[in-house]
């Protein structure tokens, strides 16, 4: 493993793909590898590139890649699409858009099954990006399912998310119930050489104007009110139109990342991101961790027969949640 | 917890012009519970090794009906070489003659398939090419 690891940090590919599936498919070769790793991330804008099933996300990522690769910059491409939850297969597609990349070699993309995970990413996505961050990109784009629903996982881990839109994929209301207004940092009409596109520009620009947050998205995220940024300075969403096949539109669009990056840090939002990541990642290790530690704790058939009971009504959830604890409890200290 | 599936990439290298044939076989492939990179059409050796190293694939399956496959695979099994990759095994389909199947099961080519075989048979191939079905699994 440190040999591997020694090599993922000089950026050999073959090191970063093998570590890469290690990772998806044990957790503990994850601990082990984001153990060594962490110290030598936290360098690359990771970006987060959302929205509905067909909207061009994979288009986008092409044409905008080639455009930040005109800069001296290395770019590491994490394209999530969805595991059938029939047969746990997976059909990975996102490739196809992305050929202008290959024979790039300061290009690497990776494409990854959701395994089961619902919120647009796989459970392994955030420990793949730390590797491509420890393996020097620059830029970590992450391409994320695309269910059409407020994909909260991306924005979580992120430090800019751009949710892709197309023209006449649907009405205001159902851009509010996806709730991607409060995921965006960076809004793309793309597709913009179809009829609508206008339309769907004034339509988003009119909602980021009237929703709460002012166009204005707050690092506080969802869960907590809206607040200012240290110095005040509030970052205005942009809307910006994109014909990615033909690839217009991508110098503006590059232009508002490089600004986006400057708010987050002349602002202090970068920190405050970065803190919130971290309470949501540690949280997440930890509701695993005491998950393992209490089904360890009770004997499956107390369990079983617990389960039982409450089938059939004879108990209830929570008096079941109880006697779970109790015994849990109980068995650790014993 | 652990949990590996095998990751198959699918390519398509060649000038022809439909791929019809590999889209049947990449859904058939996902539908028996493998993890399959799709990477469309006109792909050069170059981008398919290329992409079987980015993802790290534990095979490689090829769908040439240009009737180039001499050149492309020859290619190919070079690259593969050229990137200590000699182990991840290659299958291919298309329309084969069969003065060539010696030839390319010399330079490493393990699975051939023309158009008559059956999607069980590729899927049992593949399985037992990237070390066995998962237990309780009948594919
Ligand atoms: N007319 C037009 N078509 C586009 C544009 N961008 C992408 N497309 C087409 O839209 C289709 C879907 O594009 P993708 O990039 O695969 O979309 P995606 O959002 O990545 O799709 P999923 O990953 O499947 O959710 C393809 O046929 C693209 O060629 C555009 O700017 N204009
Ligand atoms: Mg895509």
């Amino acid at each position: 493993m440190n040999d591997l690891l020694e090599q993922v940090r000089q950026g050999q590919i073959r090191a970063i793909a093998r570590l890469i599936t290690r990772v998806e498919n044990s957790p503990a070769a994850a601990e082990q590898a984001i153990q060594a790793l962490y110290p030598h991330t936290g360098k690359a804008h990771v970006v987060g590139v959302t929205g509905s099933p067909g909207a061009g996300k994979s288009t986008v990522v092409n044409a905008l890649v080639k455009t930040l690769r005109q800069q001296d910059v290395r770019v590491g491409i994490i394209a999530v699409d969805p595991t059938s939850p029939f047969t746990g297969g997976a059909l990975l597609g996102d490739r196809v858009r992305m050929r202008d990349l290959s024979g790039d070699p300061g290009v690497y993309i990776r494409s990854m099954a959701s395994r089961g995970s619902l919120g647009g990413l796989a459970r392994a996505t955030a420990s793949v990006i730390k590797i491509l961050d420890a393996a020097g990109f620059d830029y970590v784009l992450v391409e994320t399912v695309g269910a059409g629903q407020a994909e909260v996982d991306i924005a979580n881990a992120a430090h800019t998310t751009i949710v892709i839109e197309a023209p006449g994929m649907g009405d205001e209301i159902q851009s509010i119930k996806a709730g991607i207004l409060e995921i965006a940092d960076i809004l793309v009409v793309n597709k913009a050489d179809r009829p609508g596109a206008d339309r769907t520009v004034r339509s988003l620009k009119m909602m980021l104007h009237l929703g709460p947050v002012g166009g204005t998205r707050q690092s506080g995220r969802i869960s907590s009110p809206p607040t200012a940024s240290q110095n005040g300075a509030a970052w205005n969403i942009p809307v910006l139109e994109t014909v990615a096949t033909e690839e217009k539109g991508m110098a503006a669009l590059a232009e508002a990342l490089g600004q986006h990056m400057a708010h987050l840090r002349q602002s202090g939002d970068w920190v405050k991101r970065e803190k919130e990541r971290s309470w949501r990642e540690v949280e997440m290790l930890l509701q695993e961790r005491f998950m393992a530690q209490f089904q360890a704790s009770v004997p499956p058939e107390l369990r079983d027969s617990l389960l039982t009971a409450v089938a059939e009504r004879k108990v209830d959830p929570y008096t079941a949640v109880h006697q779970l604890l109790e015994k849990s409890e109980s068995k650790r200290k014993g | 917890m652990d949990q590996a599936k095998p990751r198959i990439l699918i390519a398509k290298p060649g000038l022809d012009g439909h791929d019809r044939g590999a889209k049947v076989v990449a859904r058939a492939l996902r539908d028996a519970g493998m993890e399959v990179i799709y990477t469309g059409l006109r792909q050069t050796p170059e981008m398919v090794v290329e992409a079987a190293l980015q993802e790290d694939a534990d095979a490689i399956g090829l769908s040439i009906l240009s009737g180039a496959h001499m050149p492309l695979v020859q290619r190919i099994v070079d690259l593969l070489a050229a990137n200590q990759m000699t182990d991840v095994p290659l299958f291919l389909g298309g329309i084969i003659p069969n003065e060539d199947v010696p030839v390319l099961k010399e330079w490493g080519v393990t699975g051939i398939f023309g158009p008559g075989a059956s999607m069980d048979e590729i899927i049992a191939f593949i399985w037992d090419a990237v070390g066995g079905a998962p237990a309780g699994d009948v594919a």
